[in-house]
């Protein structure tokens, strides 16, 4: 039994079929891609896991509790934790008070009416946040407004804001969309680097090949709604399945 | 010192320095000099100051940090109104009771409307307040006649129970609110020479509940509940997936700048018993978007200065009239003289409203922090210009004349 489940999920958009007969299971502390040609449904099945979409049919299990019908926040506070493929972070807040918030988050869960004690008195969160700064590697930056930092720095501090939360699954959704290679290497090895740290559960979902192939232990390739295939990395690569809806298309181009 | 940092002490006591000594920096004029119709310092107006600083306060907590934007917070400031003349008329004369109402009335019916326009957001969530706030105007004005006495306005009257009071005064007139006994519209002069100042009990509560209201919106801002306020204004997407449900937050934002709309809704009240449906109409919810955002919307003190401001236009700049422009322009050759008064006269008296619009209109293009951002600038140029002195110095120093 994975750590998330999902099972025959079916989602259509009016004469669309999105996803059909989804089944896939994450195993716990794994590092799992799911890769596929453009509009092959792999946005749609992220939106089911975090609660943004609700599918026809089918089951989402995360740690044998269903997921389904559960708002974001609900489904984030039982340990699943979204990395979005362009950096949302809080731009009209300083580095140190966009890490904070996930902190009061872990702590004081969905909603705390705290209004009379100031920020700077609750030294667990303080703490907290700035060693989560030193491992991001941008303790230098925590009093920058974050919305002027380069696209890479946001990526490093929107996944520093996930980790903070100590999630058990963490999603990421085509974290390297739009970067540069140094930064994408930069990206790849905190995610190694996370992972060697850490009890965690990765799950992501990418365009770039060189990003998948050095992380994933196992990955499910999904075309036309439908997981084509599931297996390690080597034996993906050399797949004549998958060479004909993706890789051949990628190589080709 | 008080759970805050140096620098909210330092805004905290300019505050209270302006507001306790506003008798005399509102009257820098003497009182038979031609510029005394610039003095604001009579109780009346200094009151309105301080009680619209309370409502522009709360309305910034709600508007400056989670940036939903409210059309309709008259609403609560009518409510306010309201409950405290029942208090007057039915409990007694003493402001306390009717200021506790008022405040919780307010926050109920903040509640009400907030939970059912929260669940919309933008532009979607101000109209929803402007229709909420619209319909109580006009329950007010016409179907709630008997709890509101419609458009006449709620009044006291000499048949009134005041059970814990008395129905009249042994003269047989309405008796005055009080705090224990201080009558709230007593007032002492100060001669100094020519000039006059006035202090008045009724503004001097006014002024110190006002500094606790500023006290307490200070406390918000610091405190998480501040932050996560800033952080839905910032990026909602991003709490939601950090597992924080923006709902109850804006919600409480709401709440607590409603009952900040009816405390100075009471005080109103409070100072001449008695309330009108025209309290909660739109121009005044209106208002206090203006007050905020010409103050500079997010931060401490620009609320506070924007009602300051937009208070002083409408008493004094309302009072210039024709004659007085003609005093102003008697130096220049008659038809000159009738010219200028001819173009300045439609920015002055009923027209004070155009030169406020102008000014508003030049803050919003050139200062987008309000009046805060201005004074920052101008901060700014002076300490550019010592360093820049500084500098020059040191060079001359370096560079010794030859």
């Amino acid at each position: 039994m994975g750590i998330l489940e999902v099972k025959n999920v079916n989602k259509r958009f009016g004469g669309l079929k999105a996803l059909s007969e989804v089944n896939l299971s994450v195993a716990e502390n794994s590092v799992h891609a799911i890769i596929g040609p453009n509009g092959a449904g792999k946005s749609t099945l992220l939106n089911v896991l975090v609660g943004k979409l609700i599918p026809d049919t089918g089951s989402v299990m995360f740690d044998g509790q269903s997921v389904l019908g559960r708002t974001p926040y609900e489904i984030n506070q039982m340990g699943i934790s979204r990395v979005f493929q362009t950096p949302e972070i809080f731009g009209d807040l300083t580095v140190m008070e966009n890490m904070m918030i996930p902190c009061f988050a872990r702590r004081d869960g969905s909603f705390e009416l705290n209004a009379l004690t100031g920020v700077s008195k609750q030294v667990d969160i303080r703490e907290k946040a700035e060693q989560m700064l030193i491992d991001m590697n941008m303790i230098d930056k925590r009093h920058m407004h974050s919305a002027s930092m380069s696209r890479g720095d946001k990526r490093r501090l929107e996944i520093g804001m996930c980790l903070a939360q100590e999630p058990r699954l963490l999603l990421l959704d085509e974290p390297t969309a739009g970067m540069a290679r140094a930064d994408t290497n930069n990206t790849i090895d905190l995610l190694k680097q996370i992972k060697a740290e850490r009890d965690i559960t990765i799950a992501i979902i990418e365009h770039d090949m060189h990003v998948v192939f050095s992380l994933a232990e196992r990955i499910t390739v999904l075309a036309q709604g439908t997981p084509l295939v599931e297996d390690v990395p080597a034996k993906i690569k050399g797949h004549p399945k998958v060479r004909e809806a993706y890789l051949g298309e990628s190589a080709a181009a | 010192m008080l759970g805050l940092d140096k620098k909210d002490m330092t805004t905290l006591l300019v505050v209270a320095a302006l507001v306790l000594l506003a008798p005399f920096i509102l009257n820098p004029f003497p009182a038979n000099s031609a510029m005394a119709q610039f003095n604001a310092g009579y109780p009346d107006l200094m009151q309105r100051f301080v009680i619209f600083g309370i409502f522009a306060i709360g309305f910034n907590i709600l508007f400056g940090l989670t940036g939903y934007l409210s059309f309709g917070h008259a609403a609560f400031l009518g409510v306010g109104s309201y409950s405290a003349v029942w208090m007057f008329k039915l409990l007694s004369m003493n402001v306390i009771p009717a200021i506790l109402l008022s405040v919780i009335v307010a926050g109920l019916f903040a509640l009400v409307i907030g939970f059912i326009s929260l669940r919309r957001t933008g532009i979607y969530f101000s109209i929803l307040t402007l229709a909420f706030a619209q319909m109580s105007f006009n329950l007010a004005y016409s179907v709630l006649t008997p709890i509101t006495n419609g458009e006449t306005g709620l009044q006291l009257t000499l048949e009134d129970p005041r059970i814990l009071g008395q129905t009249a005064t042994e003269s047989g007139g309405i008796p005055v609110t009080n705090l224990f006994g201080i009558e709230m519209r007593g007032s002492e002069t100060l001669y100094f020479g020519d000039w006059s100042f006035q202090f008045s009990a009724g503004y001097y509560l006014c002024a110190i509940i006002m500094l606790i209201s500023f006290y307490i919106s200070v406390r918000i801002f610091r405190s998480p509940f501040g932050l996560m306020l800033r952080a839905i204004k910032s990026n909602k997407t991003r709490m939601n997936y950090t597992g924080l449900n923006t709902k109850p937050y804006a919600l409480a934002a709401f709440v607590i700048s409603g009952m900040y709309a009816g405390l100075a809704g009471g005080l109103l009240a409070s100072m001449d018993p008695l309330a009108g449906a025209e309290r909660m109409q739109w121009t005044a919810s209106g208002e206090v978007v203006l007050m905020t955002i010409l103050g500079g919307a997010g931060t401490l003190i620009g609320p506070v200065l924007g009602a300051g401001f937009i208070k002083y236009f409408e008493n004094i700049f309302s009072k210039i009239n024709e004659s007085v422009l003609h005093s102003w322009f008697s130096f220049l050759p008659e038809s000159v003289e009738n010219g200028a008064v001819w173009v300045a006269e439609h920015f002055v008296g009923g027209g004070w409203s155009l030169t406020l619009g102008l000014l508003f209109m030049l803050v919003v293009t050139f200062l987008p922090g309000g009046l805060v951002e201005g004074g920052q600038r101008i901060i700014k140029l002076f300490r550019r210009r010592k360093a820049d002195d500084g500098a020059e110095q040191r060079a001359a120093k370096s560079h010794p004349a030859e």
